[in-house]
């Protein structure tokens, strides 16, 4: 019997860790000074010395108080990361050889799995009473605009985070070109439109039908390809899909996008300030007919409802909320049918797959497919919302930052991937508003301009504190006696 | 059990397989017969592996003609059948040399995926599943109970819900077992399954072995070099050198083999010139 593993999950963590060995101060001072010391090498030809424009040509302008002052900074960083006794974790690698890896992940992964258990209905709640608590905290309807729309941004990421973590994340398929299935989706919302005067409810199935066809279109040729080849491939996918949008002129207009795209409606209800549209509707159902006073009184006036346009936008963040959702549940639930559990078997081992009999084609094709599926659904929303599109929208920076979201977020764990697209779409947001920082830099400080400085450093310590996302356990999508999770070390990435 | 045993359950054919001018199997015919545990042996590098990876649709041999003839009466050539289809229909399970588990999923997992195809068709292939239809619960609850009954004969019971990378590695050898189990198979190919066990655990093996024999009438075809796991339990053995067949018959006899005897201990060097002409003749 192997007592530790049978410990229900409280007991575990309760149970009082083994007292680490307190870091000799000494050791931590010498430690230091090394750090300083390189710091010291490393900064003498960065930051010494600077050329300045002198009066008769270039002069050599000593900057020994900078260099002091990082050197200052590295000593005093390293010394209390030290004595805080704040490491590294160890590398998955040098775990396995020690041969520590249950002991070191059983705290971990027990935590983990009761934080990600509590974390999603306080985000749900979050997220579904969003554009109250916008409205109540901006104290006004218009005034909560910059707050709905960027939570629509978020969820949007949020969105396409998890589409594409059926890709990457379960069957480990490493895909860079994902923005391919963004831009089919919004083109095809976008061009079904505007030529046939479809209405976005209808075109919203039909723009994922399409781009689950590119992604099986996609999936053909690279199923023989794996790890970097794979990447490759679908780098250059994605690129080629940007590329036909820009010089297709006739079809798609080109580099100048299309504009004027239908908006969306409520239903088939558009969003207007009339008895035909929005306004009307709201009036009708709440009763206030004819001149007559309807229900609800109280908060609206003597005058009734009124319309404003927050209401679309409103609608707009519900519209993608409830996509985002349907694309978790989906998910979830196909975790739990056989092709999910196919899928993540292909990640773990492709040949012990085989020897199975699972048809790893049709399964990666299928992989492709529904993940496809999701951001052709996201793309439509996003043309709808912004009522224009361009093939500046779906570069490879977005491709990027939608897989750095799934790698950040944990791969395969739908709860870090939200949590992963909140702050690497909403922290650089939240920077815009640190204006009280200019007081302490001075005047010419602009938080916004060290964005990527800031988000390439949460980058490299997220690599060093938790290289395997930020929830990186895994739970079993079925269960004989009791659930536990499994620690993320076990879990494989997938070869592409 | 005697008209199965009667038949062959897989025949090979003058199966040939050359990787560009190295010959690693050479015109090698031999028979599995149904019911019984046949034992194919050799020295390192006799071609073993290469003919599993054959049987498996792992190569696609040269030359040659692989006949599995199921108990019901199906017959396929597995040389034309792709990879995953000579699992899924003509129902041969391998286990590999360096165990393939699917380390980051559990033990339950790990022989969920190997009733995938069951589970498929009764899932609508994923339609009637994502609807939550009640005909793929059903299937699915069969699917851990035939899970459960693998995993108690198997006594990895109590590990049912732990990852699979964290078994020591004699379970991880009988996990790869019953894995290969789930998915019905007609003949069970394990390559070296004592391989790294001690003396307890490659007998606990051999009464698995036996017991998946006699119980559920599954054929087993199996390369090993633990002479006392060979010897014990198989009904018959094929001893293979440099891609040759050198001996085909019951242990007792392949033990007393002076050919064997040559390719597994070598032979003083007087007698070299005379086992030759043996062997060549």
């Amino acid at each position: 019997m192997a007592a530790s593993a049978r410990l229900p999950a409280g007991a575990v963590s309760a149970a009082p860790e083994p007292p680490r060995p307190a870091p000799g101060f000494a050791d931590a001072l010498r430690d230091a000074l090394y750090a300083a010391l390189i710091t010291l090498g490393l900064s003498i030809p960065l930051l010494a010395l600077r050329t300045e424009q002198g009066p008769n040509g270039l002069v050599l302008e000593p900057r020994w108080g900078l260099v002091a002052a990082c050197c200052g900074i590295v000593f005093v960083g390293r010394l209390l990361l030290r004595l805080l006794g704040l490491r590294a974790v160890p590398s998955r690698r040098s775990m396995a050889a020690r041969g520590a890896v249950t002991t070191r992940a059983e705290p971990e992964r027990q935590s983990g799995f009761a934080l990600s258990a509590l974390l999603g209905p306080v985000f749900l709640g979050i997220a579904v009473t969003f554009p109250l608590l916008a409205y109540l905290s901006a104290g006004g309807l218009t005034e909560s605009r910059y707050w709905v729309d960027l939570g629509i941004l978020i969820l949007t990421y949020v969105m396409l985070g998890w589409g594409l973590n059926i890709v990457v994340g379960l069957a480990g398929l490493l895909d860079l070109g994902y923005v391919a299935f963004y831009a089919v989706g919004a083109y095809s919302y976008a061009l079904l439109a505007t030529t046939f005067s479809l209405s976005f409810w209808i075109c919203l199935p039909l723009a994922g039908i399409l781009a689950a066809f590119w992604g099986i279109l996609l999936g053909f040729p690279v199923l023989r390809l794996r790890g970097d080849y794979l990447a490759i491939v679908t780098l250059a996918f994605g690129e080629i899909i940007r590329l036909v949008l820009i010089n297709w002129v006739d079809v798609t207009g080109g580099g100048a996008g299309i504009s004027s795209i239908p908006r969306v409606t409520f239903f088939g209800i558009p969003f207007t300030n009339d008895e035909t549209g929005f306004l009307g509707w709201m009036r009708w159902l709440l009763g206030w007919r004819d001149g007559a006073q309807g229900s609800l009184g109280w908060l609206f006036g003597p005058e009734g409802p009124t319309f404003s346009p927050m209401h679309r936008i409103i609608f707009l963040y519900y519209l993608i909320l409830v996509l985002a959702l349907i694309t978790n549940l989906v998910t979830l639930r196909l975790r739990r049918l056989p092709v999910g559990r196919a899928w993540e078997a292909l990640r773990e081992d492709e040949i012990a797959c085989r020897s199975l009999g699972i048809n790893t084609t049709s399964t990666k094709l299928t992989a492709f497919a529904i993940g496809a599926m999701f951001g052709g659904f996201a793309g439509s929303f996003f043309a709808v919302r912004q009522g224009f599109i361009s093939p500046e929208s779906f570069n490879f920076l977005e491709s990027a930052t939608i897989l750095a979201i799934v790698v950040l977020g944990g791969m395969g764990s739908q709860i870090g991937v939200a949590i992963a697209a909140v702050a690497m779409v909403g922290g650089p947001e939240m920077l815009r508003n640190l204006g009280f920082l200019s007081h302490v830099f001075g005047s010419g400080f602009d938080p916004n301009e060290y964005r990527f400085l800031l988000f390439g450093m949460g980058m490299v310590l997220m690599m060093i504190w938790r290289p395997r996302g930020l929830i990186s356990v895994r739970e079993p999508s079925v269960v004989l006696r009791e659930r536990r999770a499994i620690s993320g070390s076990h879990v494989k990435e997938g070869h592409g | 059990m005697a008209d199965v045993a009667a038949q062959a359950v897989l025949t090979v054919d003058h199966l040939t397989m050359r990787f560009g001018g190295l010959v690693a199997v050479s015109d090698l015919s031999f028979r599995c017969r149904g019911g019984e545990i046949t034992a194919l042996i050799g020295p390192n590098g006799a071609g073993k592996t290469t003919v599993f990876n054959c049987i498996t649709g792992f190569y696609r041999p040269t030359e040659g003609m692989m006949t599995l003839r199921q108990p019901a009466g199906a017959t396929f050539l597995l040389e034309r059948l792709p990879g995953h289809e000579i699992t899924a229909r003509a129902k041969v399970a391998r286990t590999f040399q360096n165990i393939r588990l699917f380390t980051g999923m559990t033990v339950l997992e790990n022989l969920m995926v190997a009733q995938h195809n069951g589970l498929m068709r009764a899932s609508g292939y994923t339609a009637g599943g994502l609807l939550g239809l009640p005909g793929y619960r059903r299937a699915e609850k069969d699917a851990v109970r035939k899970a459960e009954r693998w995993l108690e004969r198997t006594g990895l019971v109590d590990r049912a819900d732990d990852p699979a990378g964290d078994l020591p590695y004699g379970d991880q050898r009988r996990l790869e077992i019953a894995r290969a189990m789930c998915t019905d198979p007609v003949l069970l190919c394990l390559d070296e399954p004592a391989a790294g066990l001690n003396p307890r655990e490659s007998h606990d093996l051999n009464e698995l072995l036996l017991s998946i024999r006699d119980r559920d009438g599954t054929s087993l075809l199996l390369i090993e070099h633990d002479m006392s796991v060979v010897m014990e339990i198989s009904d018959h053995v094929v001893v293979l050198d440099y891609g040759v067949k050198i001996a085909d018959s019951t242990p007792e006899e392949v033990r007393r083999d002076p050919r064997v005897v040559a390719a597994y201990l070598g032979v003083e060097d007087e007698e070299v010139e005379q086992v030759e002409a043996e062997v060549l003749t």
